[in-house]
């Protein structure tokens, strides 16, 4: 530890009001304003640009997020998120007011509310990184299993209509030298043309056929790339959070015992985090999934 | 900074209200969003309703109501420069030859 | 206050330290072996550029390999072999200039180095505000630069798309591209430590009675910066993101779609724009400009004000106009941007904040030169780099007025022009500050001088040849050299000013050879200079009441500050200067 002894590292300065440590973190939270508004930007002019009917993925029937994302798992997301907020103001309090003890245990909740939004976010991921887009050559037609179409431009500017399906690959079949042969592929239910009002089947794609195959990762859309970009930063703040948080939960008592005020700025400066990651989910709720 | 234990005491309660009314715009959001409303609808909707749940929460969990002016000039600055980010798509489309945006058209699956 | 100093272990005190001297001088030494490598990676350049495709010599052959460097048959009859550079390592060694002059050697110099060291002293603080902090930004930015040089040894060669690495070509770009991303990232995040901690510091910990109009200007300009870094680097950080998304990640934000490389297209959804890539990097890297500028500006202002034993003329507006081009730099971004298709609206906007900014640029550079009118000039090594910064500072500025403006912009746009350009703004501009600053700070770092004959010899080698490096570049970028070209012998425009070219190879080649009394001066003084007190230069500023070098801790007693930052000739006073510190 450095002898020296830092003025206003508890106390706040006359002329900002703030310590120290309080005004650290709002600057390093004006900075996190504007990587959160690059990309914010970004998001616009993809969106803005996007041809019709490829947002967010080809073949949508509107431009809403909706189209391929769960809006109940995120509307869960967000209670958790700003319950955790309340919970986390609430244990600053209860440091402020003398109570190590419930402001401890309101730290653990807020941990705990910020462990659950990453499990329904895993969730979400995984079923995405499990659902393929299929891109066919031509006109797909096989098992009474037929491929949709929509009308896109080409780089020339000229129409070309694109024939697609989604849906999971059940099987991948390859041969002796390791070379696929064929997909086992299940449509979605909504997609697939075959067997209206029974249920939908799996049908045989070759790699030939293909004209492009991907997840709904990353890779599927400039939508979902603007997804999985801002959403797994937004994620990675939120790890953040929690290993700070944990960090409190675990070595808070020695500070306390002989620094409280210390403490209780510690937990004031981890909270203003927090509420802000908390405030870039609140717009990043309705941006990505109901718009 | 409202510090001493008792003024304290007097935020707990805005802090649950501001909690419900948080909770209850989020209901509204997702309500409004399933009317299906116009996309220009919808995004003024959506964004006014978040910037009021932004708001609340800088107001009152962040504490901002309290800081002084300092601070507050700062995050406007911010603000300002974090608009002139918000241009560039208008700077990138809106003026650019109009062949680009077509020529950006290859997209689509292939 | 530095009665345990003393007691820290030999690696908690030089090493990992928390003290902002140390971490200062880390900075320092760091940046100027960055600087050096920079240095020397562009001589291979010029060489290249002077003699086309003809053997290096061979103190670069012997350390240059694949895929940098390509054998060739120099003598058919005695089969001797030589090694010339190749167009993928000439890429590479651009690229990499590009980017460890200016993120790896000038910037920390600049920011982490004097910032580091002088700041919080000439606050009269004890430390920064934030130690442990301050540590981990100087070995976030270590890790980032070691990063970046590791590209040089994955497949493919380091980053060879440009030091602005503009997709869709740095999307195809080979491997070292992904380590460039990823060195971006981690060296924007130190220097977002290190903004955040300069802030604190200079609001907070200013001492009783240094009002925010007491301030030196140097505290001034790092404070302009440190604002600039904190808000503008975050938009390149999103992009390097981004593109780093584009590259393992299979997006698709910078690359429209359709790309046929090899004849294959790529794999990609498409959609993107390679156009926001190029907004988001000139969101950062114009402010950047003023980044490197604006602490050489500051130091410059010390070393005036110290030398005409005067005080600078026009204090205020010196200040002010530091915020006003701070605040002006966010908004004139898209002047690198004309020649993309940008309509005249915009374009017109763009050329109107450029001409506008250059205003406070003036008025700083003015206030400056009136500092020397009527004084008895000190003309020691601090002060002839000070001297000489400010023709070289207004070469640069002045000819950047042309780039601003759309009709000559088309002209001179991607030629050797703009090279010279930002070179006369950067090289002899902010490196003869930072030159000047390591003369004027080092016997408070160390408390010894520095030699000055072996200073004014390093000095008068590096002002003649400098110029004789970059004063070419203007009349080859007006005969149209384009300036990422690898050969210009081969187009009859470039081989027509070949001349050119060479002196200004021979120029950098002396510029090379003029450092070496610093280097020597540098280490030398460590050991066998002048033993100084607390205040060799008669200053007045706060850092020259600590002892040299200073305590952790820095004051023996926290020291009041009464006056202004430049009370020099005071009427009535029985020494030329009055320190800001009551006694």
């Amino acid at each position: 530890m450095s002898a020296t002894v830092i003025p206003y590292d508890v106390k706040p300065h006359p002329l900002t009001g703030m310590y120290n440590g309080k005004f650290g973190i709002w600057l390093f939270l004006a900075s996190e304003i504007m990587l959160f508004g690059a990309l914010f930007s970004t998001y616009v002019l993809l969106r803005v640009g996007a041809p019709e009917g490829t947002w967010p993925i080809a073949g949508s029937p509107t431009t809403r997020g909706d189209n391929i994302l769960q809006v109940p798992l995120a509307a869960l997301n967000t209670a958790f998120l700003i319950t955790s907020s309340v919970t986390m103001v609430l244990a600053w309090a209860n440091l402020k007011m003398g109570s190590f003890k419930k402001g401890q245990q309101f730290l653990l909740v807020t941990v705990l509310l910020a462990g659950a939004f990453l499990v329904v976010k895993y969730f979400e991921y995984n079923s995405k990184l499990h659902h393929y887009a299929v891109t066919f050559n031509e006109h797909f037609d096989r098992d009474g299993v037929e491929s949709k179409s929509f009308k896109g431009l080409t780089q020339a500017g000229t129409e070309k209509t694109i024939h697609y399906l989604w849906g999971h690959v059940e099987e991948t079949k390859k041969d002796a030298d390791g070379a696929i042969q064929s997909y086992l592929f299940m449509p979605d239910h909504d997609t697939s043309h075959g067997g209206e009002g029974h249920e939908p089947k799996a049908v045989e794609i070759h790699p030939a056929e293909i004209a492009r195959m991907t997840t709904f990762g990353p890779g599927g859309s400039s939508f979902l790339g603007c997804y999985f970009v801002i959403t797994g930063l937004h994620g990675l703040h939120i790890v953040g959070g929690i290993v700070v948080m944990l960090w409190f939960l675990l070595t808070g008592s020695k500070m306390w015992k002989t620094q409280p005020d210390k403490y209780a700025n510690r937990i004031e400066c981890t909270g203003l985090y927090w509420h802000f990651v908390d405030l870039v989910w609140i717009f990043l709720f309705p941006v990505l999934y109901l718009l | 900074m409202g510090s001493s234990a008792h003024e304290i005491q007097g935020h707990l309660k805005k802090y649950y209200m501001v909690f419900g009314a948080l909770l209850v715009l989020t209901g509204v959001t997702v309500a409004v969003a399933e009317f299906h409303v116009s996309i220009g609808m919808a995004i003024v909707v959506a964004l006014f309703v978040a910037s009021i749940k932004g708001t609340l929460v800088a107001c009152y969990f962040m504490h901002l109501m309290e800081e002084k002016s300092m601070l507050i000039w700062i995050l406007a600055l911010c603000a300002l420069f974090f608009l002139m980010l918000l241009l560039v798509p208008m700077f990138t489309i809106g003026e650019q030859d109009a062949g680009l945006m077509e020529r950006m058209r290859g997209l689509s699956p292939n | 206050m530095s009665d345990h100093s003393h007691e820290l272990p030999f690696w908690k005190k030089y090493i990992f330290s928390v003290d902002h001297k140390v971490i200062g001088i880390q900075y320092t030494v760091t940046a100027l072996l960055f600087l050096a490598f920079g240095f020397g990676l562009m001589l291979v350049m010029r060489y290249q550029l002077a003699y086309p495709n003809q053997p290096l010599p061979g103190v670069f052959a012997s350390v240059l390999s694949e895929p940098v460097v390509g054998e060739v048959t120099v003598n058919e009859a005695t089969g001797e072999t030589g090694k010339v550079l190749t167009g993928d390592g000439y890429n590479a060694f651009g690229a990499m200039h590009g980017t460890i002059m200016v993120f790896l050697a000038i910037v920390p110099l600049a920011v982490g180095g004097f910032g580091n060291f002088v700041l919080p002293l000439q606050c009269g603080a004890p430390d920064m505000a934030f130690p442990r902090l301050n540590m981990a930004s100087y070995w976030t930015y270590l890790c980032g630069g070691i990063l970046m040089l590791f590209g040089f040894f994955v497949k493919g060669g380091a980053a060879n798309s440009g030091w602005t690495s503009y997709p869709p070509l740095s999307l195809i770009a080979t491997t070292g591209q992904t380590i460039w991303l990823l060195g971006m990232v981690i060296l924007i995040t130190s220097s977002l430590l290190g903004s955040v901690n300069f802030i604190v510091t200079a609001v907070q910990l200013r001492v009783q009675g240094l009002s925010f109009f007491r301030l030196p200007f140097f505290v001034w300009a790092q404070l302009v910066t440190s604002f600039l870094l904190l808000l503008a680097f975050p938009p390149l950080e999103a992009a390097g993101l981004l593109q780093l998304m584009d590259r393992v990640a299979g997006t698709s934000f910078f690359d429209p779609g359709g790309l046929i490389i090899s004849g294959v297209e790529r794999n990609s959804a498409g959609g993107g724009s390679p156009l926001l890539w190029q907004h988001l990097f000139w969101f950062l890297a114009h402010p950047e400009v003023y980044v490197l500028i604006l602490p050489g500006l500051g130091i410059i202002a010390e070393v005036i004000a110290n030398n005409t034993r005067k005080p600078l003329w026009g204090y205020k507006s010196l200040v002010y106009s530091a915020i006003f081009l701070g605040f002006m730099s966010f908004i004139v971004w898209a002047h690198h941007m004309y020649l993309t298709g940008m309509g005249t609206t915009l374009s017109t906007f763009f050329q109107a904040t450029t001409m506008i900014i250059s205003v406070p640029s003036v008025i700083i550079l003015t206030c400056l030169v009136i500092s020397l009118w009527g004084a008895r000039i000190r003309f020691n090594t601090p002060m002839l780099f000070a001297l000489s910064f400010l023709p070289m500072f207004a070469i640069g500025g002045l000819t950047g007025l042309p780039l601003g403006l759309t009709a000559s912009d088309i002209h001179l746009h991607d030629t050797y022009y703009v090279i010279g350009h930002f070179h006369y703004v950067v090289a002899p501009g902010t490196i003869f500050a930072m030159f000047a600053g390591v003369y004027y700070w080092y016997p408070k770092a160390s408390g010894r001088m520095m030699n000055e004959w072996l200073g004014r010899i390093h000095w008068f080698g590096s002002f003649v040849f400098i110029n004789a490096v970059f004063m070419p570049f203007f009349f080859l970028g007006m005969a149209g050299v384009l300036r990422r070209q690898f050969d210009q012998t081969e187009t009859l425009h470039g081989a027509a000013v070949q001349g050119l070219t060479v002196m200004a190879t021979w120029g950098a080649i002396g510029l090379a050879l003029a450092q070496i009394p610093f280097v020597i001066n540098f280490f030398w003084s460590m050991f066998a200079g002048q033993r100084v007190g607390a205040n060799p230069w008669k200053a007045t500023t706060l850092e020259w009441t600590a002892p040299s070098p200073p305590p952790h801790g820095n004051f023996d007693a926290v020291p009041v500050v009464a006056r202004g930052p430049y009370e020099y000739s005071v009427p009535g006073e029985s020494e030329d200067f009055s320190m800001q510190a009551t006694a």
